[in-house]
């Protein structure tokens, strides 16, 4: 099963990332954007998708920091 | 007594801590794939880049050999001292509080630093209160990190702050990436385990970096260890 994961930083933390992206952008003449956020994104493929949850709680998201959104793709 | 100072792929500051060791006790080094601690009485899981900092810094290298026996050891009881990237392995490993995130001001930062002692009575900073100095109060030991931002939710700091967990605190205006409650550095409620973002090791001798502030965590520690093997 092909599985992707988004981990994106906790709502209310700073994120240093997310606020230099959105301080770029009005640079190149993208005005207005606001609420900038970058988080992770990792595909794999698992044998078993009930392994995914643990996966993320031990290893791929830090949880107290991150929040992370398991989606399941269908085979191409 | 004697220290072993882990290492691993991407550790940078491993030979310093080694050296640093060997000015209050023996040292040697352990590599992440081994699981044999060769006896030694305290940890010192140094700076640097473990695995790259793939993932998160410290996330993989948590999982590592060595560290499954550390664990183990710190839950005996054992003197674990993690250092800017070992400080990052502790917490993920849940032997300490809390997080470490990206610095506020977004950069890679290398600066000496001004440090307020909160907690002098750990086994890490007990020596600290004899330096006649700074009385114990203040020590001055450079950081240098991207991700050094202490951060856990409001009642863990509660929490700390309550246990005197909270040993070190940046000193105003020193804190420049954006700790919360301007931790530097924190133990365990057992005491046992603590970490800091800044680099003892680096501030060891006068010559280099003009303060030698740094040994005296490290003294502290082999008092404790002396004391408790004596």
């Amino acid at each position: 099963m092909r599985a992707r994961v988004l981990i994106r930083p906790k709502a209310g933390i700073l994120d240093p990332q997310g606020v230099a992206v959105e301080r770029a952008l009005p640079a190149l003449g993208f005005d207005g954007v606001a609420n900038v956020h970058v988080g992770r994104l990792v595909e794999l493929d698992v044998p078993d998708p009930a392994q995914l949850e643990p996966m993320c709680e031990r290893l791929l998201a830090n949880p107290l920091v991150e929040d992370y959104e398991i989606q399941l793709l269908d085979h191409a | 007594m004697k220290f072993g100072v882990l290492q691993f792929p991407g550790s940078c500051d491993d030979a310093d801590a080694l050296a640093a060791a060997r000015m209050v006790g023996d040292a040697e080094l352990l590599w992440h794939g081994e699981r044999d601690l060769r006896a030694s009485d305290a940890i010192i899981v140094p700076g640097g880049f473990s695995y790259g900092d793939y993932l998160r810094a410290g996330a993989i290298a948590r999982f590592s050999p060595v560290m499954e026996s550390v664990i183990s050891f710190a839950h005996d009881g054992g003197l674990v001292l993690g250092i800017c990237n070992g400080f990052q392995v502790l917490c993920e490993a849940q032997l300490l509080p809390g997080a470490l995130l990206g610095n506020a001001n977004r950069r890679f930062t290398c600066r000496q630093l001004e440090l307020l002692v909160v907690n002098p009575d750990t086994p890490f900073t007990r020596v600290c209160a004899t330096e006649p100095r700074s009385a114990g109060k203040r020590l001055s030991i450079p950081a240098k990190h991207a991700s050094g931002r202490f951060y856990a939710d409001e009642r863990t700091l509660d929490e700390l702050d309550a246990e005197g967990q909270v040993v070190l605190r940046y000193a105003p205006g020193n804190n420049f990436n954006g700790s919360l409650r301007d931790i530097a550095g924190v133990c365990n409620e057992q005491r046992n385990v603590f970490g800091l973002m800044p680099h003892p090791e680096h501030a060891v001798d006068e010559l280099l970096g003009g303060s030698s502030d740094g040994l005296c965590i490290l003294g502290s520690m082999a008092q404790a260890l002396e004391g408790a093997l004596a």
